[in-house]
Parts: C-alpha cells; structure tokens; sequence
C-alpha cells in the first residue's frame, strides 16, 4: 500500500492536468484520458505501472479497467519498464526502401541488443516501430518527443553517443508540460 | 511555375509566427467571414470549389459540411483529423509544422460556418513536437482576438484545443478518432448514424483532414468558383502530395492537380527522376492502401492515356489497371525493389494496426502477414498465392471500417501485376534467403525471356 501512496503528480503536472481536464465539457473528463496518460508515462519514469494507471483513474473519477483497455490499446504507452533512452525506428515500406533495415542492424550491434531488448546498463531501449510520417526524410528514428531523420550509421553513432552521456530520460511530454493554457 | 494555394509562403522566414503569418495576408478569410458572410454562404463557397476530402477518401467536403445536424439542440463540433499515419503520407505534418496558423486560421473559419462553438484538432502522439508548434500558434491566436469570447468583436466565440493521440492508425478513421478523443480504445463505430448527426459526444459533429481545413482559407479567399477554375472536373484545386521512396527529391509537393504522372516523378520541380540512375519498377500513388501499379499502369492507363494526379485518371480502369489518389503518399519503388518484401511491411503494418473488434481483419491481417513472411523468407509453399488471394478477398467488404479494405487491396494488387515476383521467391528459395536479393541480382520476368 505504501507503494500506491507514493504515487501522486508533482505540482505542476498535477496544475497542467487540471488544466487539461477544462478542455472537454462538463461530464465528459474522461476524454482526458490519453493526455493524462503520456502526462504520468513522463512523470513515473518512463512507463505506466498498475498503481500509476490506478492513479489516473482516480484523478477521472473512472474505472481502473477503463484506463487498462486504453492504455493496453496504444502503442505509445508502455506497460513494461523501459531504458532512459526509447529508440524507435520506423521500418515500415518507405523507410525500409531507404535503408531502415540496415540502420537496425546498426544499432542492434553498436548497443549489443537486439530490438525489443534494453542495455544492461538500463541507458537504452530499442523499439522498431511502423510508420512515423517521416517517409520523405527516411530512414529515422524518434527518441522522446524528438524526430532524427535522413539517418545514416555515422549519425546514429552520433546521436547514440550523446543520447548515452547526457543521462537524461527521453520523454515525449515536454510540449505538454510547457504549456500554459 | 505551379500556382499554390497552401504551401506559398513555405520558405517565408517566420511564417510560423503570427505576426509574419499575419503581414503576409493571413486570418483574412476569418475577418471577411465573420464580417461580411453567414456561416451558410461559407458553406456555399466550400461546395462551389468542388474541394473533397484531403485526408483519402475524397469525398465532396461540402456536402459532408451540409449533412450536419442543424436543427439539434445539442452543441456542434469540427474536429480536425491530423492523425496522419497512412504509410507513405507526411504532408499534414509537413504543413502543421511549417505553416501551424493556416490550419488554425482554417478551423475558424469553417467552425463559424458550421456553428462550433469548441473544436479539437486531434494529432497523432507520436507528432508531440508538432503539438508544441500548435499549441503555441493557437495561444498567439487568442492573444490577438482571433480566438476566444467574441472573435474581432462579433458574436462568435470559439476554443480551440489540441488532442494528442497515442499511437493508433485506425484513429484516423473518424468514429475511431472520436472515440479515442472521447478517451476510449479506437474501435471505429458502426455507421450510421453518421459523426454528422451523431459524432463526438453523441453531438452533431464534423471531420476534416487537415489538408481540407486549410483550404477552406483560399476558398473564402478567392471564392469557390475560382477555385474551382484550378484541376480538371471534379478534382479541382490544388493536393499536396507526400513524395518518397527511390526518388532524387523526396519531399511534400504543392500541384495543381491534373498534373501529368510522368511529370511529378522526372521533373525537376517535383520528385527530380529515380535516384542512382536506376529505372523505376512500381509506384504507389496515394498511401499504403491504394492498389501498387507498375511502370507502365503509372505512366498510362490501360487505354493507353496518359496518367494524370486527378481522382478519376488515377482509379481509371478500377482495380484491374487502376489504383487510387487517396492520401496523396506517393511511394516509388526502383527496379532492386523486392514487392515481395516491401509488401511484407505493409502486411505488418495492417497487422499490428487492426484494432481486433472484427474477426475477417483481426484473424485475416495475421495470417497475410505470416504467410507473406514466409514466401519472402524463402519458406512459401505452392498455393500460398492463392490461399492470400483468398484470405484477402475473404477480408475485403466485411468489416466496420475500411481498414480492411486497406489490408486488403495491396495484397491482391501485388499477386494481380507482380505474381510472378511471388512465384521467383517460392521457386529460388534460396537465392531469396538474402534480403538484399534484387539489388545483387534484379528481378527479370522469365516470361519476357521466352519471348525475347
């Protein structure tokens, strides 16, 4: 129990979510829902645990079964722990005609992982994803809220490399949280 | 030069801003809306310029505007479906990203036409950035009065909010997306009743893509007749078109449409030919789901006419030597191309994006992805291009939404222009085995060496 209590939004992301909430007719607070969620993926390290759907729940005054249903339906939402750095690579058609495989590949042997797989040292997840609408600047790969596009393997190299130092967790909420309406 | 409508001030340092947005004629279409026309003779425009649907199915938008329920009593909605995820299609978020205050100067305008007094533009998650952009163009917009209680003094109030989704391909099917912005799974609803009678919230509702949002602002603008006066027939004005795969220039493209085929793809204004010299096997034309064509179908219908990016030209001949302008997505296949393998991701695509509520595309989805799989891999049996011609057909026509069309036609396109392709990788299993085959060994038809 001790565990659930913890759970609780900081300050400001519980002032965006009630901010959030006013945007939809009285009654209808559910429709909060996807927003909300990626708002607790952000705070709650990275992935939406039982207690933190639990949570929002709580804050919609809804079932915790209607957050479940909708956050298992989602591809965004995690429901596993992941590593600080989410690497999504499209490979669908137009990606995989520009390269996409080999750029898998690539980061496959340059983090030692194979995709779906995180790095022992928690830094890196690798996640192979369908299409971004990002197919006229393929390949790519999103990291958090951020697109890196027209890849080639020196750049991923790159990009790896500081994603690595920098320690710091991708996230894809950081628009949401900026906002002051 | 071709005239744009949308994309004009693309390379204008700022246009993302409102000032600059503003200085180069932007919000006019709100000001002589509000101003000087009733929310029905915006409508009138709209259905004078012929414009339809932007986001793929092309219907008039219009008539779907003069379906809304107007007599109920309940509040209306415009929800602008910016969920863009058709493999192949990029321009919305090309357009949102660049120009974020024609969508927003778009959704006032047809708001007021259609009586919405609070309207969602609902982006897919996975464009978060884009979101940022939006959401920062629409507090400018409420800062200079083009939003808010009383919009430039009139009785018009409008609130406009953005709706991040969270990663689903059938929410941009529109009862999918409402209800996902009703916070649910996206389970497309059975129609009818339509959104228009009863979408979000059970409320009189309408859906446009972004693309059709934002050109409602030319159309006040100019009028719809003269818009109208650009394209040919019922495809009129201009498309933005998402251009990938084995070109020289990737990229969105702004053309009038009625554009010759030929043209968009080897001229230097456009995609600038086929990268590294090489010839060019298959084009998609209009997304992920429009049927695949050869060279020669691309480039002319089977009559023997020149292709041209209009709705009708593009689906003449139906889906026997047609294909469809859908999206706009426009994907170019070169000859080291694998359709075999290229089609596998689009089988896994519409896999792993079919929201399981129907058993034909939930069950059927799967089994075109792992039988595709397996003849790509070098593991197909004799009778697996039967047996998908089969499952495709058994999926087409017998689901809620159209997902399963979508599912569907690339599959039996594919086996109808390139069984032969099919036929290589179950009779060379090994030579298949690398994924890389065409380009070590391009794919010749055996057909056309008998004859040679």
């Amino acid at each position: 129990m001790n565990e659930v209590e913890k759970i609780e939004f900081s300050k400001e992301a519980k002032a965006l979510s009630e901010r959030i909430i006013k945007r939809y007719p009285e009654g209808r607070q559910k429709s909060a829902l996807l927003p909300l969620l990626h708002l607790a993926q952000a705070e709650f390290g990275g992935w939406l645990s039982v207690p933190t759907m639990d949570y929002v729940a709580s804050i919609l005054n809804i079932k915790p079964i209607e957050v479940y249903e909708v956050a298992s339906f989602y591809s965004m939402f995690n429901l596993n722990p992941v590593g600080n750095c989410l690497i999504e690579v499209c490979r669908t058609g137009p990606c995989m005609l520009r390269g996409a495989n080999d750029i898998i590949e690539h980061i496959e042997n340059k983090l030692g992982i194979k995709e779906g797989e995180t790095t022992p040292d928690g830094k890196f997840t690798l996640k192979t994803v369908e299409c971004l609408g990002s197919c006229g600047t393929a390949p790519m790969l999103q990291c958090g809220a951020d697109y890196h596009e027209n890849l080639t393997n020196e750049k991923v190299d790159e990009l790896l490399d500081k994603l690595g130092a920098s320690g710091k967790r991708s996230s894809y909420m950081w628009s949401l949280k900026e906002n002051n309406r | 030069m071709a005239r744009k409508l949308l994309l004009q001030h693309e390379n204008v340092p700022g246009i993302n801003t409102f000032d600059v947005y503003r200085k180069n004629g932007g919000y006019a279409s709100v000001e002589k809306a509000l101003k000087s026309m009733t929310p029905d003779e915006v409508m009138e425009e709209v259905k004078k310029s012929g414009l339809r649907g932007r986001g793929g199915a092309g219907f008039p938008a219009g008539m779907k505007w003069s379906f809304l329920d107007r007599k109920s009593e309940k509040p209306r909605y415009l929800v602008c479906n910016a969920d863009e995820s058709e493999p192949g299609t990029f321009k919305d978020r090309y357009l949102m990203e660049k120009i974020p205050h024609l969508l927003i100067e778009g959704m006032i305008t047809s708001s007021y036409s259609l009586g919405a007094n609070t309207s969602y533009i609902y982006v897919r998650g996975e464009y978060m950035y884009v979101i940022r952009i939006l959401e920062k163009a629409i507090e400018e917009a409420y800062a200079a009065g083009f939003l808010g209680k009383n919009i430039l003094g009139t009785n018009y109030s409008l609130d406009l909010f953005v709706q991040p989704g969270g990663g689903a391909y059938i929410c941009g099917e529109e009862t999918a997306l409402l209800e996902s912005l009703e916070g649910k799974r996206g389970n497309p609803r059975l129609k009818p009743p339509f959104p228009a009678i009863a979408g979000l919230y059970a409320s009189p509702t309408v859906v446009n893509n972004v693309e059709t949002i934002a050109a409602v602002v030319p159309i006040v603008n100019q009028g719809g007749d003269e818009y109208a006066k650009i394209g040919i027939g019922k495809s009129t004005g201009t498309k933005l078109i998402s251009a990938s795969g084995h070109i020289n220039k990737p990229g969105v493209y702004e053309i009038e449409l009625g554009l010759p085929v030929e043209e968009f793809i080897y001229s230097e204004e456009y995609c600038g030919g086929i990268w590294k010299g090489r010839k060019m096997k298959a084009v998609v034309a209009g997304g992920s789901s429009v049927p695949i064509l050869p060279t020669d179908l691309i480039l002319k219908t089977a009559k023997g006419e020149q292709r041209l990016m209009t709705y009708e030209s593009l689906s003449d001949g139906g889906f026997v030597s047609g294909t469809m302008l859908g999206s706009g997505g426009f994907i170019v296949l070169d000859e080291t191309a694998c359709i075999v393998q290229h089609l596998h991701t689009f089988a896994r695509f519409y896999h792993h994006e079919s929201c399981g509520q129907c058993s034909p595309c939930r069950e059927g989805t799967g089994w075109m992805e792992k039988v595709i799989h397996r003849i790509e891999h070098g593991h197909g049996h004799q009778g697996d291009i039967d047996l998908l011609v089969d499952v495709a057909k058994k999926i087409e026509g017998n689901t809620i939404c159209p997902l399963g069309d979508a599912a569907a036609w690339p599959v039996a396109s594919a086996i109808r222009h390139f069984r032969e392709e099919f036929e290589y990788h179950i009779k060379y299993p090994e030579k298949v085995k690398n994924p890389k085959h065409f380009e070590l060994e391009p794919f010749v038809s055996e057909k056309s060496l008998v004859t040679a």
